[in-house]
């Protein structure tokens, strides 16, 4: 069904994706929050650029925006598939517990903070390019992939990435110098293991935005891990 | 031992004349105190690790044991007390911070018992609730401030979503980890039966109290365990938990030891793994950013459901409270700093935040002043203890009150106040099989039901008392309040006259 989302608000451009019976196709999207929020069963493209909190909860749909998005892409994202032809804002993929992210280019601070992970459901976010600071902050699961790709001379990510982090991994293409990272992660080259790992990904990012794997994967990965699920455990005293 | 050695706090005396060497103190000890010796063939007791939680005391057949406080002091001294020096002994030791639970013990004032209640007399019948209907429902949730009419002349009846309570009380946030399965049974079943409602806290929602739904507030906080469709849409309202009385400005710390088998699973983090959800939600740094995750959750869930931001008690609360009611939340819950808690550092339980009587009036007070209390409902937590606590809270202006430590004790809790040792032998705070089962779920919320009927007899007792028939006419009505014992400016903060006046 095509949306024009012309003068409509967000409520009321939510409730027509709603009651859509089946994929949505929006056009003209200009800033309208919460597109897609817990939704379950449709694919939403999207032209324009959709507002804050795009795919909230967002529990197995599939959004595509031709373009760039605003901050909080998939807060709290239970299932489904996000992609993103550009660039998104701040705190993309809070706590989000599964489904995948896929950004072609930047992201802005706090991206992936919170990721979860619970047996088999394992959050995944590959950010082409790079992302700004506080990157996986509190990770308590999933994977974290920045390709840093026309990062120019700009390490790959900003300040601070990983503060308290207890689960999950971040790779990044490339290596961590001039990166800081908190005592409680430890660095290594990715394995071939650890490649296998992100190689599926890697290749649907490629896919979708029309990369070429090799040339990707030529370049060397680190992985950033925690050191213990219990960071703060000898902190306290029973009183 | 040595400089750090802090002699036992309790001392287990048994009357040896009474003792059959039964044992079921030892069985009922998860601290270890108690230990048969079969050498002296009679039992002994290891003082030193005792919590005073009246456990055995409460089980022993012959009535042979008594816990009693240990006259083992240091020099008296009015400024180091001994559980000062005790707590630098132990942070000299361990160079960590300290770790309390439940509420603040600290003897600060307690408003609530400097208040007192109007009753009248002669020129204004007192009702007799035995006689006379009486209504305790009430409905939390943004009340329409004006009368609008549709175009055809007729009323628009639509409400924003509501929750109806059949007595102003609901359960507070306590998350399944911090409690057991079987207090949180306990309180659901309860809350069922009552027609009011109970909270998950921060842990997600186990999948066998999914049915319990209508009566579930579900919570939200920093860390979103738990946290999804499902849970979203199951609760019967959603409450982001922005702070809490305990610990203001201090998020939640599950450690791993307690993400266990089912723990694990509804919060849905691996075992072991500590379950953080730092003080700020890290999207959140402002009303307006407060303001998109209310209206997420409102799309997600199709508007259907009340928002509760709950915040702690702190000293621009009023200004806080004013934020969030233009935040689009429909109901505030204000937890004061006499709140329990499952783990809390020391200082931080003890010496942040503000009583909740303090904070109410002067939200209250502010919402009316700035038109915009019909925007929310309030609800009063942090150490609501009696009838007369929730009579009190409602005429200063609480539309319904939040009880959580009051439960517990219904349900066997003796305050011994270590619920952060996961050791808990009643039962609640404890994921340990063999002490959760001693919490029977049948009794739980049997005498859950029986306290809250109490207290609604006796909240009906004291409005008939005042000649109010309805919780409606009792609400912010602080000319039925008299304050005894305080200040000028603690009575102008209340809003009250001074007994007498
Ligand atoms: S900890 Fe409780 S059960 Fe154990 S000895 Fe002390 S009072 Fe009794
Ligand atoms: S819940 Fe249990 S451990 Fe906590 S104070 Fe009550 S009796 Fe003690």
């Amino acid at each position: 069904m095509l949306i024009n989302a012309k003068e409509l608000d967000y409520s009321a451009l939510n409730q027509k994706i709603r009651e859509a019976d089946g994929d949505c196709n929006i056009s003209e999207c200009l800033g309208q929050r919460f597109i897609g929020a817990g939704m379950s069963d449709k694919h939403i493209e999207i032209s324009g650029i959709p507002g804050n909190a795009m795919g909230a909860y967002l529990n197995g749909a599939e959004i595509t925006v031709n373009g760039n998005a605003q901050d909080a892409v998939g807060d709290t994202m239970n299932n489904g598939k996000i992609v993103i032809h550009g660039s998104v804002g701040d705190a993309v993929g809070y706590a989000m517990r599964g489904g995948k992210i896929y950004v072609k280019n930047n992201a802005g601070y706090r991206a992936g903070i919170h990721m979860k992970e619970y047996k088999e459901k394992k959050p995944v976010m590959v950010i082409g390019g790079r992302t700004g600071s506080f990157l996986g902050e509190y990770q308590a699961g999933g994977l974290i992939i920045i390709l840093g790709m026309n990062k120019g001379q700009t390490p790959t990510v900003g300040n601070f990435p990983c503060t308290g982090m207890h689960g999950g991994k971040v790779f990044l293409r490339g290596d961590v110098n001039g990166i800081t990272l908190p005592k409680q992660v430890s660095v290594r080259a990715a394995t071939n293991e650890d490649i296998m790992e992100i190689k599926p990904y890697i290749n649907e990012f490629c896919r979708l935005f029309g990369f070429e794997q090799e040339k990707i994967m030529s370049e060397k990965f680190t992985v950033i891990f925690p050191d213990s699920k219990n960071p703060y455990k000898q902190m306290y005293v029973q009183n | 031992m040595g400089i750090s050695y802090i002699y036992p706090e309790f001392e287990v005396v048994r009357n040896t004349a009474r003792c059959i060497g039964c044992r079921v103190c030892e069985k009922q000890c998860a601290n270890g105190v108690h230990l048969f010796d079969p050498e002296l063939g009679c039992m002994t007791a290891d003082d030193a690790k005792c919590v005073d939680c009246q456990r055995c005391v409460a089980l022993c057949p012959t009535r042979a044991l008594k816990i009693i406080k240990n006259d083992c002091t240091f020099r008296e001294n009015a400024n180091w007390q001994a559980d000062t020096i005790k707590e630098i002994y132990k942070q000299a030791e361990s160079g960590g911070v300290l770790l309390s639970s439940m509420g603040n013990p600290k003897p600060l004032p307690v408003y609530w018992d400097k208040i007192l209640i109007n009753a009248s007399q002669v020129t204004n019948p007192p009702i007799d609730p035995l006689r006379e209907p009486m209504e305790t429902r009430v409905f939390l949730g943004k009340k329409p401030s004006t009368i609008e009419r549709k175009a055809d002349g007729s009323l628009k009846t639509e409400l924003a979503p509501q929750l109806e309570l059949s007595m102003p009380v609901m359960f507070s946030a306590m998350s399944y980890g911090s409690i057991s399965y079987n207090a949180h049974e306990s309180l659901a079943r309860a809350a069922k039966e009552l027609g009011i409602y109970y909270n998950t806290g921060e842990g997600g929602l186990h999948e066998d109290f999914y049915c319990y739904g209508e009566n579930t507030v579900v919570q939200i906080a920093s860390g979103r365990f738990g946290v999804h469709e499902e849970y979203l849409s199951t609760g019967a309202a959603i409450e982001i938990k922005m702070g809490q009385g305990a610990k203001p400005g201090i998020g939640g710390h599950l450690p791993g030891t307690k993400i266990v088998g089912d723990v694990s699973r509804t919060r849905m983090i691996p075992e072991g793994s500590d379950a953080i959800s730092p003080a700020p939600h890290h999207d959140i740094y402002s009303i307006e950013d407060l303001r998109q995750l209310v209206f997420s959750l409102k799309e997600a869930t199709n508007y259907k459901k009340p928002i509760i931001v709950k915040v702690a008690a702190v000293h621009n609360i009023a200004a806080i409270a004013s934020g969030i009611a233009r935040s689009g939340a429909d109901i505030i819950a204000i937890d004061g700093f006499r709140g329990g808690t499952g783990a809390a550092p020391t200082r931080i339980r003890d010496s942040v935040g503000i009583p909740i009587e303090l904070a109410l009036a002067a939200v209250d007070q502010r919402l009316r002043d700035e038109g915009i209390r019909n925007n929310v409902s309030l609800i009063a937590g942090g150490s609501i203890r009696s009838a007369s606590d929730i009579v009190k809270a409602i005429a200063l202006g609480a539309d319904a009150c939040y009880i959580a430590t009051s439960a517990l004790i219904a349900l066997g809790c003796h305050l011994c106040r270590t619920c952060q040792t996961g050791k808990c032998n009643w039962g609640i705070a404890t994921q340990r099989p063999e002490l959760v089962k001693r919490l029977n779920p049948d009794i739980g919320s049997e005498r859950l039901v029986n306290l809250l009927t109490a207290w609604r007899h006796e909240i009906m007792e004291l409005m008939g008392g005042m000649g109010i028939n309805s919780i409606e006419a009792l609400r912010g009505n602080r000319l039925m309040l008299r304050g005894i014992n305080l200040t000028e400016k603690e009575l102008e903060i209340l809003g009250i006259s001074h007994a007498g006046e």
